[in-house]
């Protein structure tokens, strides 16, 4: 994984990045696999492998990006980076230090974990739809809500199309379209 | 699932249920907007029933419970529910006018609204951070649509967009809180949280409430955090606008003051100096912001600061007391905020387009002489000049501030709305001594002019008559809160 992730910055070309991304992203999911979280690992993949690796990939393909151009500013943005590292690791080591010392306490009362037997996905499952029935519905209509937005906000009639309307050629009759006609020799048909 | 969790929720689940069904209606008659949103107010009033009986009903005395306790229906609930299917019946009675007239009439503005209604009475019906959230969602969703309605004009696409941002920035803050709160107290029910947080606060803890209370006051727009109300109120359509300064404050309040009067009981030192200051910080920038607005639409929306200062002073008194002030005063505030905007709307010009500038109702008085009586009426209400109902809610207020021995609060409280009756009076100046203007027009709309009168008398002095229905039912709901310590 770290090799992968590795691979992503160092690649010379965009799409292999991302490729090397949505290795990184699998080998992350093995890893959750490992420690028995089944279910973050499927989210792992259908969340950031289908979707997200899946949108960068279009995006680095459709957009025209110099990423020598990029590159070249990377000398000089070395020292900020460099120096962002440096606080965040020292938060992290602050942060456990503080962890281990024991003056961080979290809450006592922590919901009893699953047993062991039930997998978590399956006792996931349970739990939304049964505890959490409520909660889960209404969160369905968060959904319906933000499509029926989107909806609202972008969809309009543009002129100038031709769509095809099923039920109007359905409709037609065979009068409608047809005529009979008699021309006289050398006059032709009027249209 | 019992029969319980149905019964309680049947406020919401009814207005789910036909907003599906009318969004059903909505796909197949595009055009039938003006009727859906009449349709629509058929199920806020047989929601609203169902909150009157559960206010009502001695059998809910104590109020009830359903799905695991993350949802209560009580008198507290059921009160700011009341509040906000009203204003939200009211905003879908107004709004179909003006939207025809934009051109911006669809059929799914209803059906958001009846959404967003949803939204608001979880909020106030949360006793779960979880359920908090969703309802917050739900509601914020559908109100940044529309915000954005009127698609063809840009200051509602910006309105839109700022809102969207900003509240996007302020869930993400209260979901930090949140989370913070969650993780030093191991649980996500309210009364739990209590229990957990007696004793000394950890500073993880703190940090959570901090960050809640940060969150919940962008909901509200209380000053520091107020500053996308004035873009938002003034480019959303008017009607949608009046739609904000009511039913979203009356539910976003409504939660703050079951957040810190359920869960945060046991801490009352850790939230109550924030609250005061929101509260005074809110009260000062509504007061000098709106004193240089030319736009009465942003004049309304710094009005509507300036009354939540007044609102959070109740909360800040910490006791049963302070939240039925808060209620009654929120009741008047909705009628008040909702009348005012109702006026705004009937300021057209000839060709029926909206003039919302300060000159344009110059002299108004002269050739609308009972127009400007009803948004005098309003205006004075806003300030709480006694005559009208308006001072009732704010000597509320200030009573129980009195009571908790707040007295600075409420002394700089009540110097605070001295300077705020300023601008409120100088409106009224401008329509009765000044020269006319002659922009307002006297084409009329029956439903603006019966639904802002029938507002108009609530905030007059016949508001008195309901003090005794108003007064009882604020204390039956503002018992549920506070109930230990306080």
């Amino acid at each position: 994984m770290i090799a992968s992730a590795a691979l992503v910055i160092f690649s010379r070309n965009p799409v292999h990045s991302v490729l090397w991304l949505i290795l990184a992203f699998f080998n992350a999911a093995g890893l959750m696999v490992l420690v028995g979280a089944e279910f973050i690992a499927m989210l792992l993949v259908i969340v950031y492998v289908g979707a997200v690796a899946v949108l960068f990939l279009f995006v680095v393909m459709m957009l025209d990006i110099d990423f020598a151009e990029l590159r070249a500013g990377f000398m000089n943005n070395l020292p900020l980076g460099l120096l962002l590292a440096i606080i965040l690791i020292c938060e992290l080591v602050l942060g456990l230090g503080a962890m281990r010392a024991g003056s961080v306490q979290l809450g006592t009362d922590i919901a009893n974990a699953t047993p062991t037997t039930v997998p978590n996905i399956e006792a996931m499952g349970q739990l939304l739809y049964s505890k959490y029935l409520f909660l889960f519905e209404a969160a369905g209509l968060i959904l319906v809500v933000s499509m029926v937005g989107a909806i609202v906000l972008t969809n309009r009639r543009r002129g100038g199309t031709r769509p095809q309307r099923i039920s109007d050629q359905v409709k037609r009759r065979p009068e409608d379209a047809t005529r009979n006609e008699s021309p006289e020799v050398g006059k032709g048909v009027s249209l | 699932m019992t029969e319980n969790d149905l019964f309680y929720t049947r406020p919401e689940l009814i207005l789910s249920f036909s907003g599906l069904l009318l969004l059903l209606l909505a796909a197949w008659r595009p055009n039938w907007g003006r009727q859906i949103c009449y349709i629509s107010i058929a199920p806020l009033i047989a929601a609203s029933y169902y909150a009157w009986v559960i206010m009502t009903n001695d059998a809910f005395e104590f109020g009830g419970g359903a799905f695991f306790g993350q949802y209560r229906a009580d008198g507290f609930s059921s009160f700011s529910k009341l509040l906000i299917y009203l204003a939200s019946a009211i905003t879908l009675l107004i709004a179909p006018r003006f939207l025809e007239k934009k051109g911006v009439m669809k059929a799914e503005f209803p059906v958001l609204i009846l959404f967003a209604a949803v939204g608001m009475g979880i909020m106030v019906s949360a006793v779960d951070l979880l359920s908090l959230y969703i309802g917050l969602e739900l509601n914020s969703l559908a109100a940044y649509v529309l915000a954005s309605f009127a698609r063809n004009d840009v200051k509602s696409s910006e309105a839109g967009l700022k809102y969207f941002i900003l509240g996007a920035l302020a869930s993400g803050i209260l979901l930090f809180g949140i989370s913070l709160v969650y993780g030093f107290t191991g649980s996500t029910s309210f009364l739990t949280i209590n229990s957990a947080l007696s004793g000394e606060l950890s500073m993880g803890a703190t940090f959570g409430i901090v960050f809640m209370l940060a969150g919940m006051a962008f909901k509200i727009s209380a000053a520091p955090f107020h500053m996308w109300t004035p873009d938002v109120y003034e480019g959303a359509p008017t009607p949608i606008t009046a739609f904000f300064a009511s039913a979203p404050k009356v539910a976003a309040t409504a939660l703050l003051v079951r957040i810190v009067g359920e869960a945060f009981t046991n801490q009352i030192d850790a939230w109550q100096q924030i609250i005061i200051i929101v509260a005074l910080m809110s009260i000062v920038v509504g007061a000098l912001g709106a004193i240089g607005q030319k736009s009465l639409k942003r004049l309304l929306a710094y009005s509507s600061i300036n009354n939540i200062g007044f609102i959070l002073i109740g909360l800040a008194a910490a006791s049963q007391i302070g939240v039925a002030a808060l209620l009654v005063y929120l009741a008047i505030y909705v009628a008040m905020t909702l009348g005012g905007f109702i006026c705004l709307m009937q300021f057209e010009d000839k060709d029926g387009n909206m003039r919302d500038n300060i000159d344009d109702i110059a002299g108004l008085s002269k050739h609308r002489p009972v127009l400007a009586a009803v948004f005098m009426i309003f205006m004075f209400s806003l300030a709480g000049i006694p005559p009208m109902f308006g001072f009732w809610g704010k000597l509320q207020v200030f009573q129980a501030a009195v009571a908790a021995d707040l007295l600075p609060l409420a002394v700089i409280g009540i110097a605070a709305s001295v300077i705020g009756a300023f601008y409120y009076l100088k409106v009224i100046k401008v329509m009765y001594f000044d020269e006319r203007a002659d922009v307002v027009a006297d084409s009329n709309s029956n439903t603006l002019v019966w639904v802002g009168g029938i507002l108009a008398l609530f905030v007059s002095p016949l508001g008195y008559l309901t003090i005794s229905i108003l007064g009882k039912w604020s204390e039956v709901a503002g018992a549920f809160l506070f109930v230990n310590g306080g």
